[in-house]
Order: C-alpha cells, then sequence, then structure tokens
C-alpha cells in the first residue's frame, strides 16, 4: 500500500533535515573559536542533500517514491578571516589569530530553512497515518 | 459475486488507490523541498482513473522492448510511467522546481478527496449491509 510508503519518505526527509540541523547547530557553536593557522581554524560544514531512489537502476522511470538523503557534509571553502591579535596566546609569530568561516547570517537563514522543511515532513507523516488509520475502519460503524 | 462487488463500489475504490498513489508521489515532491536538481512531479488524476478503470489495476502504459538489448522500464511499479514533470513558475539556481506552497496545497486537497472516496465506500458498504440484514 504506497500510504506506508510514505512513512519511509517522510522518515528519510526528517533524519535528512536533522542532520542539518544539527551542523547548523556546530557551525553556530564553533563560529567564534579562533586557531593560530587558517588550516587549524574552523570551517563551516555544509551537508549536501540527494535524492534517494527505491532503485537506481530505474530511478528515472520506476518509482513513485523518492525520498532524501544527505550525501555528504562538505566544509566551506570560503576563507578564514584573520585578525591582529598580538596579546592572544594563540597567536601566531606575527601576532595574527584567525577565526572561523562561519556566516552566522546564512546559518540562521538555513536553520529556519530546515525546522520548516521538518514540519513539512512530519504534516505529511500525520496526514498520511490518519488516511490509513480512516482506510482500517472502513465500513465499521 | 466479486466483479459484481467491484461494479458496487466502482469508481470510488480505484480512486482510492489512484489517491494513495498521488499521495506518495506528491510526498516525495515535499521531502525533496530542497534537493539539488530533483524535479518536481505529478500524475494526471483523470487519465490514469480512467485507464485503471479499464484494466482493474491502477496500470498504466507499457513499452515494447524492439530490441534484445533493451531494458523492461516497467517490471514491478509501472504506474509512474505516466507521471509528469511539472512546469516551475519560479526555477531555482539550484535546478530543484519543487514549489513547496503548490506541493503542500496539492497534498491537503488529494487528502481531502481520498477522505471523499472513503467516505462514499463506507456508504456503500453500509448500505449493503443493511440490505444484506434486510432491514
Amino acid at each position: 500500500m504506497s500510504l506506508f510508503n510514505i512513512f519511509d519518505l517522510a522518515g528519510s526527509g526528517l533524519s535528512a533535515q536533522n542532520v542539518r540541523l544539527n551542523t547548523v547547530a556546530s557551525n553556530l557553536a564553533n563560529a567564534e573559536t579562533v586557531a593560530s593557522s587558517p588550516e587549524q581554524a574552523y570551517k563551516s560544514r555544509q551537508p549536501v542533500f540527494a535524492a534517494k531512489y527505491q532503485d537506481e537502476l530505474n530511478m528515472l522511470n520506476n518509482s513513485a517514491s523518492v525520498g532524501l538523503r544527505t550525501a555528504g557534509i562538505v566544509e566551506s571553502q570560503a576563507e578564514n578571516t584573520s585578525q591582529y591579535q598580538p596579546g592572544n596566546p594563540i597567536a601566531n609569530e606575527d601576532g595574527y589569530i584567525f577565526l572561523s568561516n562561519v556566516n552566522v547570517i546564512e546559518e540562521m537563514t538555513n536553520m529556519m530553512s530546515a525546522s520548516r522543511s521538518y514540519e513539512s515532513n512530519l504534516e505529511v507523516l500525520n496526514t498520511s497515518k490518519d488516511l490509513i488509520l480512516q482506510t482500517i475502519r472502513l465500513g465499521r460503524l | 459475486m466479486v466483479n459484481l462487488l467491484d461494479n458496487y463500489f466502482g469508481m470510488n475504490a480505484q480512486s482510492v488507490l489512484v489517491r494513495s498513489k498521488r499521495a506518495e508521489l506528491l510526498a516525495s515532491n515535499i521531502v525533496n523541498a530542497d534537493t539539488p536538481n530533483y524535479k518536481a512531479r505529478d500524475l494526471d488524476f483523470k487519465k490514469i482513473l480512467n485507464s485503471s478503470m479499464e484494466t482493474g489495476d491502477v496500470k498504466p502504459v507499457s513499452t515494447q522492448a524492439t530490441h534484445a538489448a533493451h531494458f523492461t522500464v516497467n517490471d514491478n511499479n509501472n504506474f509512474s510511467l505516466q507521471t509528469k514533470y511539472r512546469i516551475p513558475e519560479q526555477p531555482s539556481l539550484d535546478g530543484n522546481t519543487v514549489d513547496s506552497h503548490v506541493e503542500k496545497s496539492n497534498f491537503a486537497e488529494n487528502a481531502v478527496r481520498y477522505q471523499i472516496s472513503l467516505s462514499m465506500l463506507d456508504t456503500k458498504i453500509q448500505g449493503l449491509i443493511s440490505t444484506l440484514r434486510g432491514e
């Protein structure tokens, strides 16, 4: 019954959005971290979403349900800004520290988008559950 | 007897099947609202209902293999051959064509129509039961 497939679908969506919320949380938590070299500095992490087909071979024509998966998590390539703070204990020999490349505004909008998507997935799940329950009760007084 | 019941339930039974398929498709669209390069799909309800009324199953066009090396495209779930890609109103840069609001309203509408078909079926079942009881 295809309504049951919606549970898998919405479940995959919920977990992918959850991954996205997690990366946002770690990015925001590390937004203020500093390091003594650009390599050591925190790089913002972003999940990459991809469609999850039930059957990869027939993916173009043979599946009504297409789930969501996290294909991977990439680190942002944006440059870590440096700051002249000679008094900082982890400053390098020239007196510079390197900040994380997290863009807080980007992360906040990302968070809002993720939570909205999470909500709509949940709504889909609830509606399908109601439909299934009503179908089970079919024909009873 | 089975045929009689099929005729009695008629379009409502088929419509419940097709509606549940469409719900699945629309749910895929909603779930993939943030997926790069995902193309939103939907199906032509009227067309599928008509064809499923004829065959008695949610089952559509089949393809012919005219060469030994051709893949069969409709082994277990050939209904998706009738899905169509949506024409995006506002295509986004990442190649995604899902308009979340359109999909959500379609999903809600589909769910309500599913319920309508269900309650029609329910009425028919009740009618059948009261006929059998001779009340």
